[in-house]
């Protein structure tokens, strides 16, 4: 190896190395601060109740949801805390019922929330309806796959 | 093993089996389509909005792939001024820009039955995003910066940088509460896609790959066409 090949070479772990440190640090507080929602265990040990818009996530109850009109009430469950949400709007084709979801909107109160926006959340599990119906049947179905 | 990656045997290979691959590509691509669109079954959840996936997921890979592949082209060129990796990264950029675009239009595609929303600023829609912006600035530094070596240089300090981001995209998803699901494929444990599904996935993977291929054979005999121009004048 020549020697400019070594001194480029030095160089460049030296920057890496600076790199990863500055970058260690901004990763750090990033993942503190940028949170994309919370859970209701989060908001229930939060001090006082924020003034903007928040984000909520967590499955939806099973048996919770109910429509009146585009009204619609459920609530939002991390399977130790949970939060009764209120929406008034059109509701996305996979939110049902044992589905993951994210919504958006105003706390009330440290149970209730206004949101605004839902969205469903898609898990990582695809396949097809036979396969799911057959798992159901004998008993395989994962907790978190849904239903 | 470099010298396999000369600039000669590009071109060779781009003059006498470019024909070959591009018929090999056909193939691949009519049977991932058939099997994609009509062959494989509709999801459990999704019913055919799943469709979407087979033509994302590969788009995404590759958009990544192609990232790093130009990062450690640049590495090499930065370390040990060898010029063809320059040529090599210079090339391949325009194809691994045009398949993080299609990863975020077919994503967005997906996210509005699915999710609810064409956009959210999830972390790994905006890493991804930010490796949209990456590969602009990429390209623009070779179009706008007539100085080969200038340009050289200051590109491969550019996908150096970038490079950090391609771990954050791949790990936004267990890192951060993310509106984006977790990896369907792991590396590690089993997937969890029924082999219906991974099957045409990996099928138009493939032809995505081949695809690639072929615009880099012919971008990387332009290129170094160009080189040689230039040089010459």
């Amino acid at each position: 190896m020549n020697s400019n090949v070594k001194k480029r070479l030095y160089f460049f772990l030296v920057s890496i190395i600076t790199t990863l440190v500055i970058g260690k640090f901004v990763f750090d507080s990033l993942k503190i601060n940028s949170v994309y929602f919370f859970s209701p265990t989060d908001l229930k040990n939060i001090n006082e109740i924020p003034n903007g818009l928040i984000r909520v996530g967590g499955m939806i109850k099973i048996k919770s949801l109910s429509k009146k009109g585009n009204q619609y009430s459920f609530i939002v469950t991390d399977f130790k805390n949970e939060i009764m949400v209120n929406y008034t709007g059109i509701k996305p084709n996979l939110f049902e019922e044992g589905q993951g979801a994210v919504v958006e909107g105003k706390l009330n109160t440290r149970t209730n929330l206004v949101a605004t926006k839902i969205l469903a959340k898609h898990d990582e599990n695809y396949m097809p309806k036979e396969v799911a119906d057959a798992l159901k049947k004998t008993g395989n179905w994962k907790k978190n796959y849904g239903k | 093993m470099l010298d396999y990656l000369s600039t000669k045997n590009f071109k060779h290979v781009h003059d006498h089996y470019l024909f070959w691959i591009k018929i090999f590509f056909l193939t691949l691509v009519i049977f991932g389509l058939i099997a994609s669109l009509f062959v494989s079954p509709a999801d459990y959840l999704q019913g055919d909005t799943v469709r979407i996936m087979y033509v994302h997921v590969p788009a995404s890979w590759l958009a990544l792939q192609i990232f790093a592949v130009m990062s450690i082209c640049s590495f090499i060129t930065l370390i040990f001024k060898t010029r063809v990796f320059t040529l090599i990264a210079k090339s391949v950029a325009p194809i691994g820009f045009t398949f993080s675009l299609i990863s975020l239009f077919t994503g967005s595609i997906w996210g509005q039955p699915t999710w609810g929303t064409f956009w959210t600023w999830d972390a790994r829609l905006t890493s991804m995003l930010v490796l949209v912006i990456f590969y602009i600035i990429y390209i623009i530094i070779w179009k706008i910066i007539p100085k080969f070596n200038l340009a050289e240089k200051l590109t491969s300090i550019v996908s150096l940088i970038g490079l950090a981001n391609l771990p954050i995209i791949k790990f936004s998803v267990e890192w951060w509460n993310t509106l984006h699901q977790p990896s369907t494929i792991k590396l590690t444990e089993s997937s969890t896609i029924h082999s219906t599904m991974l099957t045409p996935l990996l099928i138009m993977f493939f032809a995505f790959l081949i695809f690639s291929i072929i615009i880099f054979l012919i971008r990387f005999k332009l290129e170094s066409l160009n080189l040689k121009i230039n040089s010459n004048r």
